[in-house]
């Protein structure tokens, strides 16, 4: 049997501004290790919404969100940074890089915050996963020397530091042409295949998303397909 | 999370607006440069100032004084004592200003532990005779050598040597202010009118300043043995005992015990020079007052900038909280963020607030009032430093409180779907 690492029970999700709106009505669905699953859907579908549930930085909803067999409800704000520092690697639209970093010291930064091994040993994981990614030599430079497709590419690594549970991503090939894309894609494809990674990305790529093992297609709050 | 990664991430931080943290740091540097420099000469004006009248000052005077009895004759009738009495025009009897038992008063004083030093006075009204015109003054009677350990006597002679109106009989040290009216040089013979009406010649041998001038004109110093002279009283007259104690705190106490003891008025100088207590506190509290107003200002100019900082980096600290930082993991970033401006300018502002005292002390500072004194009067008291050091951290603190609570509370979805 396959081992279940997120669990969402019937989470539901109101905006209340500038009305109260039902968001995400009953989600229920869960993931198994190893899954390579993308989320589709129109704009303004809650899948976005659903994934900052899923990854602990939206704790304002009702239901129980389920992380490696431990509830999420009721945890503190601490508790929940050190969920996400540990066990979510999360790959955004937008690479959110720090400029004052080098893109080392970027990718190094969550492990520092784990603080599970030394900073040399973080060093060298870090430039393993930079190798992985075929960017190793751009470690010493600054985010902003880089290309689109190489940052989000660092932004890959620096969620890999961990070994996460699982990696998270929210449209991560949005801003990227198409031949990033495909990389990306690819880098995806290969973590889920050679390192059984588990993997949940939002996209609305069609394409990228027929690729993927799983498709969860939401309408209206509501999962319509998995 | 670890203190170096904290370290290390406000690090980055603050070198990525260093323009910015300069002027912040530099704020602080020229409050705390402010605050010690202010602190160090106004402690230094203060206990100049104190100097001027308080080393002069014995802790504990005693004295005779020609009053009223406090007890009159029908107090002590027994027959009357529920009734209330009534007498009318009380005279003070007929008592002198000579302490009585001197010798014994003062070998018991000279036993007494808490006692620094004793030392007898005589106070006498006379008349400068200058040509046709008389000039009301007044000589002390002093013992030299008391008076010299005492009360750095030799300090206010400008002129002449002290040692010898011991060494000449019938000298006189002159007050500066009563020499200029007179004309007197040192060596000259002057002549003074005592209060019983006798002429008596007095050489100068040297002039005496003390900086106030009303004290001047008519004060002049003598010997005790030419002051008895003057008097025509007997070897054991003294007016006055002047006490000074190890601790000044115990004065109001002693003199209270003397008084009793001793029969003597007794006068201790808290009571007698309150007002430059008061004096000195307002000034001190003045300069804190513009020193911490200063580094509350300064305070005020980093809570700005890290405001501006974390506007500025929204984005990154969502980031650090989205991959794992919790609000506490910010909130420490940016304390040690403002604590680094505080210490580092705090640190500078020392060093350049004894830079400060240290020029101040070099300028000169002549002035009539206060002979003593060459340049303007710096107190390097160490408290400044641990008082303005310790300040300037918590200013700092308080100034990145409310920016780093800002910031860890900063919610990164808001910030992450906001793009």
């Amino acid at each position: 049997m396959k081992n279940k690492i997120l669990e969402a029970k019937k989470i539901v999700k109101y905006f209340h501004d500038p009305m109260t709106i039902k968001v995400l009505n009953d989600i229920e669905f869960s993931i198994n290790q190893g899954e390579f699953i993308s989320i589709i859907g129109r704009s303004g579908c809650g899948k976005s919404t659903l994934l900052y549930i899923l990854s602990t930085m939206d704790t304002d909803y009702e239901g129980e969100l389920i992380i490696d067999g431990v509830s999420m409800s009721g945890k503190k704000e601490g508790d929940l940074a050190k969920v996400r520092n540990e066990k979510i690697g999360f790959v955004f639209q937008f690479h959110y890089l720090l400029n004052e970093f080098n893109v080392l010291k970027n990718v190094m930064l969550p492990g520092l915050k784990l603080g599970k091994f030394s900073a040399k040993e973080v060093e060298h994981r870090a430039y393993e996963k930079l190798k992985m990614l075929g960017i190793e030599n751009e470690a010493l430079k600054l985010p902003n020397q880089l290309s689109g497709g190489q940052k989000q590419r660092v932004a890959i690594a620096r969620s890999l530091i961990n070994d996460p549970l699982i990696i998270m991503g929210d449209e991560p090939t949005g801003n990227l042409d198409k031949k990033n894309s495909e990389v990306v894609f690819n880098i995806f494809q290969q973590l889920a295949e050679e390192y059984n990674q588990s993997l949940l990305i939002v996209t609305h790529d069609n394409e990228f998303a027929a690729k993927t093992n799983r498709i969860i297609e939401m309408e209206d709050g509501k999962i319509i397909r998995m | 999370m670890s203190l170096s990664l904290t370290v290390s991430i406000a690090k980055s931080l603050l070198m990525a607006r260093f323009k910015q943290t300069m002027v912040a740091a530099v704020g602080v540097t020229f409050s705390i440069t402010m605050f010690i420099g202010l602190l160090s000469f106004m402690s230094g004006l203060n206990s100049l100032l104190d100097g001027l009248i308080l080393n002069r000052t014995p802790h504990i005077r005693l004295y005779n004084e020609v009053q009223p009895s406090k007890i009159q004759p029908i107090d002590r009738f027994n027959e009357f004592h529920e009734s209330h009495n009534f007498v009318n025009s009380v005279k003070p009897k007929s008592s002198k200003l000579e302490i009585y038992n001197f010798g014994a008063i003062y070998q018991a004083l000279q036993k007494d532990e808490r006692v620094l030093g004793v030392s007898p006075k005589i106070t006498c009204q006379v008349f400068y005779n200058v040509g046709a015109s008389d000039l009301t003054g007044s000589i002390s009677g002093i013992d030299v050598e008391a008076e010299n350990k005492l009360f750095s006597f030799s300090e206010y002679v400008v002129a002449g040597n002290l040692f010898d109106l011991k060494n000449t009989s019938n000298s006189i040290i002159l007050g500066k202010g009563v020499a200029e009216k007179m004309l007197a040089n040192i060596g000259d013979v002057i002549q003074v009118t005592t209060s019983k009406g006798e002429l008596v010649q007095l050489k100068v041998v040297g002039f005496f300043q003390s900086g106030l001038k009303d004290l001047d004109n008519v004060q002049s110093y003598a010997s005790i043995e030419t002051t008895q002279k003057l008097l025509g009283v007997a070897n054991s007259y003294i007016t006055d005992i002047q006490i000074k104690l190890h601790d000044i705190t115990l004065a109001p106490a002693i003199a209270k015990e003397y008084r009793e003891i001793f029969e003597v008025e007794a006068l201790d100088i808290q009571t007698a020079n309150s007002q430059f207590e008061t004096g000195s506190f307002i000034r001190t509290l003045i300069s804190y007052t513009v020193g911490i107003t200063l580094l509350i200002v300064a305070g005020f100019g980093i809570y700005n900038i890290l405001n501006m900082m974390i506007y500025d980096k929204m984005d990154s600290i969502a980031i650090l909280k989205a991959t794992g930082f919790s609000g506490k993991d910010v909130n420490r970033i940016f304390i040690t963020i403002a604590l680094s401006i505080g210490f580092i300018g705090g640190f500078f502002g020392l060093v350049f607030g004894f830079t400060m005292s240290a020029l101040i002390d070099q300028i000169p500072f002549n002035t009539e009032a206060l002979p003593t004194i060459k340049t303007y009067p710096i107190n390097y008291n160490p408290n400044f430093y641990i008082i303005g050091g310790i300040f300037s951290l918590i200013t700092t603190y308080f100034a990145g409180y409310f920016p780093s609570r800002k910031a860890s509370k900063i919610d990164p979805v808001i910030i992450i779907r906001g793009k």
